[in-house]
């Protein structure tokens, strides 16, 4: 084993496997459990689907299916849609800008145990028949102290906590890997549109999620020690809630799809075999969607009687954003239409999906976006349909292209193309079956969020045809997981450069080592493996008796100086069972925060405590600031 | 292997200071995500106080003593703050152990102040939505003096026993600057609590 090896390998057993920072393993755990997540409340909606699939139907009652639909909202959401877009990215992003690991490598172990955690809080208040009722966006007054007794509530409040906490880190994490982590040559002009998809997100992260924690703290205070943040009578508002909530909640709409527009950017030139048409097109509108996406929250709030000239200002915003995404589309109409004929493999059949069922929802959303039909259409079936569309055709299409176009570098083979086709036709079919029939019966005057309706209300027949889709939808998944189970030790075995692709992450060997890259390439194109001669030079030096990397300039990614990223560390995992005890226990008291902060202190100094061993490897290859900086200049003159 | 050119990185300096620095992103990313809080719940004090005809509601305006106090105090604070991370990036141990205890100490002042405040802010939280908000700003910013003061202890038993490298002083120049956030982040809220209700009746 070469001394490069022994420095990033994590020690074997279970204390190996709880302390591991290598992006990559956590990247694999965080898909993993975010794909349980979405699975567990995916059958939470089978459930609901079985009772509507009949009139008049006692399958649960009203108060299971008040939690079915808000615990199936809230994971998807919360557990399954944005991090494991989050996921992907803390798995692929390092390799993408050829570096070895994510800039903070145990805040990433963290973040991930705290998401986990979560997310099995959520499912064991549902096992106990405690779970959130109050829909996935949880609208006081009736989640308030009032009308919501019990700790439903709160259960839902912590879940924020935790999820937020955990995606606020990853923003953090990929904002600084993507600034100062790029291999030397690979200026912002050559970012990959993935990695400009997730810096996007992460921005968004960083500025919207703070307003959704703010909401939940507000609401276990007021449920908890009695403030009187939504309670009219004491001078606090309920749409105070819906500004907040939504504030939120709107960007996390694009949390989600804008990384699935970067999935589908990767893809689609690898396919055309070109150049992607358009990038700086394709930069602006990544960009222009972040930013207009923080002007549109009010349209969740069109039946709330706001003033005439605030909905006509948020209607002309809503209908604004299907700019750059058409602009989007067109590039990469435009990239396929001049590229060579494309092969119809399994990532590509999803984009296609993508194409088809997305610009449906789209069409919708624009719909829906005019205050005066919204107001018609409002909570109606129409709403269940049109999110439908959007989420799993603008995301969760683009995400299992990502599976099979990534997993042969993650695993070092290929998935079934067989398997694959069935999965794609099935999902595509079922899909439809389920939500599209869900349109017309929000025209006629379906509400959501029902338990039950009369036959005389003439919608069976839909709502029949709806969980049939929804079965087929199942039966697509379950090809799926099949598919990954038998191809990670028996599929194809696949080259390096699977696609022929030109990212960078398809340098580095399937499955990458623990530090991805034993000599980080220079790049000197948007498409480097492409580049012929490729890597016209490689970065030596780096010193291999502690985990190195190189750290470069923002803007033009020359090289700047040598990372020491900390070796593996059980102390996360520790900081986090620390934070769980202290979210969990402040639902039941506010001195669950005070005495729980005692733990989670302990833990946090551990965890900053540097370690002998590994501040003498860092002493032995240490170089300062001031005797190092020549030598910078003197390699930046010499740059090739 | 083929010949291929190489950069050869070896002499490179193995951490840097500010913007150079993987520390310096993650403290401005940290402070983005609060400061966006601060921002968020300013914004929740200045809409409820639209709902209101009255502002605060049922109660006299905050004393102005003890916040003002604590607006000079953290000001003050600034100074050996400054000069803890001016000492952490020339990396002479000697003052940063000096300064960072002087900011230690500040630290211990800001907070025994903030125990003054809460009764001289004249309302409760459980009174009405004005009295929620306002308690709900200071405490925010308490569990910011309180983490960063903590913050400040663990590094200073740490430049005082060891183990030590030369990172270590980055991660002095960055709690320095963190404080700055404290400190600078204080000024809006001092001004809605205290300033507001008084100037805008």
């Amino acid at each position: 084993m070469s001394r490069i090896d022994d420095t990033w390998a994590d020690k074997p057993g279970l204390v190996g496997w709880l302390s591991t920072v290598d992006h990559k393993r956590i990247g694999i755990r965080f898909v993993v459990t975010t794909l349980a997540f979405f699975v567990f409340a995916g059958l939470l909606a089978a459930v609901m689907r079985v009772q509507l699939a009949r009139p008049d139907n006692h399958v649960v009652g009203p108060d299971t299916y008040n939690q079915l639909f808000s615990v199936h909202g809230s994971m998807m959401m919360f557990l399954f849609a944005v991090p494991v877009m989050e996921a992907i990215a803390l798995y692929l992003v390092p390799l993408m800008v050829g570096t070895r690991n994510v800039a903070f490598p145990r805040l990433n172990a963290y973040s991930y145990w705290l998401l986990l955690f979560g997310g099995l809080m959520l499912i064991f208040v549902f096992v106990i028949d405690s779970a959130p009722d109050a829909g996935w966006f949880n609208y006081v007054p009736l989640s308030g102290p009032e009308f919501g007794p019990g700790k439903r509530s709160d259960f839902w409040a912590q879940l924020i906590t935790f999820t937020e906490v955990s995606g606020l880190i990853g923003a953090v994490n990929i904002i600084t890997t993507v600034f100062k982590l790029r291999a030397p040559g690979m200026t912002l002009a050559r970012l990959p549109l993935f990695v400009w998809a997730m810096l996007a997100t992460a921005f968004m992260i960083l500025f919207a999620m703070p307003s959704v924690m703010l909401a939940s703290t507000f609401l276990i205070t007021d449920r908890l020690v009695t403030t009187q943040f939504f309670n009219p009578a004491e001078g606090g508002d309920v749409l105070l809630w819906q500004h907040l909530f939504w504030f939120f909640g709107h960007p996390e709409v694009y949390f989600i799809f804008v990384p699935a527009l970067g999935v589908i950017s990767q893809i689609l030139p690898t396919f055309a075999r070109r150049r992607i048409v358009g990038y700086v097109a394709m930069v602006v509108a990544l960009v222009t969607i972040a930013f207009l996406s923080f002007g549109l929250w009010v349209h969740h709030m069109f039946a709330t009687g706001l003033p005439p000239l605030g909905m006509s200002f948020f209607t002309a915003a809503s209908i604004m954003i299907a700019l750059p995404t058409g602009l989007q589309i067109f590039c990469w109409i435009a990239t396929l239409a001049t590229g060579e004929k494309v092969r119809f493999a399994a990532p590509f059949l999803f984009i296609i999906g993508f194409f088809f069922i997305f610009i449906i929802g789209g069409l919708t959303g624009v719909m829906l976006g005019s205050s005066t039909l919204d107001s018609q259409l409002h909570d109606s079936y129409f709403v269940v349909a049109h999110l439908h569309y959007v989420l799993i055709g603008g995301a969760v299409f683009p995400l299992f292209g990502g599976f099979y176009y990534w997993f042969p570098k993650v695993t070092g083979r290929r998935l079934s193309e067989r398997a694959g086709r069935w999965n794609f036709w099935l999902f595509f079919i079922g899909f439809n079956v389920a939500f599209f029939p869900m349109h017309i019966l929000g025209l006629e005057g379906m509400p959501r969020r029902i338990y039950t309706y009369p036959a005389a209300a003439g919608w069976s027949g839909l709502n029949l045809l709806s969980t049939i889709g929804a079965f087929t939808v199942a039966l697509s998944v379950l090809v799926f997981f099949v598919n990954v189970w038998r191809s990670r030790r028996a599929g194809e075995l696949a080259p390096d450069n699977v696609w022929g692709a030109s990212g960078l992450e398809w340098a580095a060997p399937s499955p990458p080592p623990p530090y991805n890259f034993e000599r980080i390439p220079a790049v000197r194109s948007r498409d480097p493996l492409w580049e012929p001669g490729f890597p016209a030079a490689e970065v030596v030096g780096l010193p291999d008796i502690v985990r190195s990397t190189l750290v470069t300039r923002l803007h033009d990614a020359e090289p700047d100086h040598i990372a020491i990223l900390p070796d593996a560390s059980i102390w996360p995992f520790l900081a986090a069972l620390a934070t769980t005890i202290m979210f969990i226990w402040s639902v039941f008291t506010p001195w669950g925060l005070t005495w729980g902060a005692i733990p989670l202190t302990i833990t946090l100094i551990g965890w900053f405590w540097p370690k002998k061993d590994e501040t003498r490897r860092t002493c032995a290859v240490e170089v300062k600031p001031d005797a190092g900086d020549a030598r910078v200049h003197q390699l930046r003159e010499a740059l090739p | 292997m083929s010949a291929r050119a190489v950069i050869d990185v070896s002499k490179l300096p193995t951490y840097a200071y500010s913007h150079r620095s993987l520390m310096w992103w993650g403290t401005l990313g940290m402070i983005a995500i609060e400061g966006t809080v601060f921002a968020i719940a300013l914004v929740v004090y200045y809409y409820l106080r639209g709902l209101s005809l009255d502002w605060p509601i049922g109660s006299p305006p905050p004393d102005l003593l003890w916040g003002t106090v604590m607006t000079a105090l953290l000001l003050v604070s600034g100074i050996p703050n400054q000069f803890a991370k001016k000492a952490g990036e020339a990396e002479d141990l000697r003052r940063v152990r000096i300064w960072v205890f002087v900011s230690i100490v500040f630290g211990i002042a800001a907070l025994v102040v903030r125990i003054f405040e809460y009764p001289a802010l004249n309302t409760h939280w459980q009174r009405n939505a004005y009295g929620s908000i306002v308690y709900a700003l200071l405490t925010l910013h308490t569990v910011h003096l309180l983490t960063d003061f903590v913050d400040t202890v663990v590094l200073e038993i740490l430049m005082l026993t060891g183990p030590l490298n030369g990172r270590r002083f980055v991660d002095v120049s960055e709690n320095a600057d963190y404080w700055w956030f404290v400190v600078l982040a204080w000024l809006p809220i001092y001004f809605t609590i205290y300033l507001v209700p008084r100037i805008f009746p």
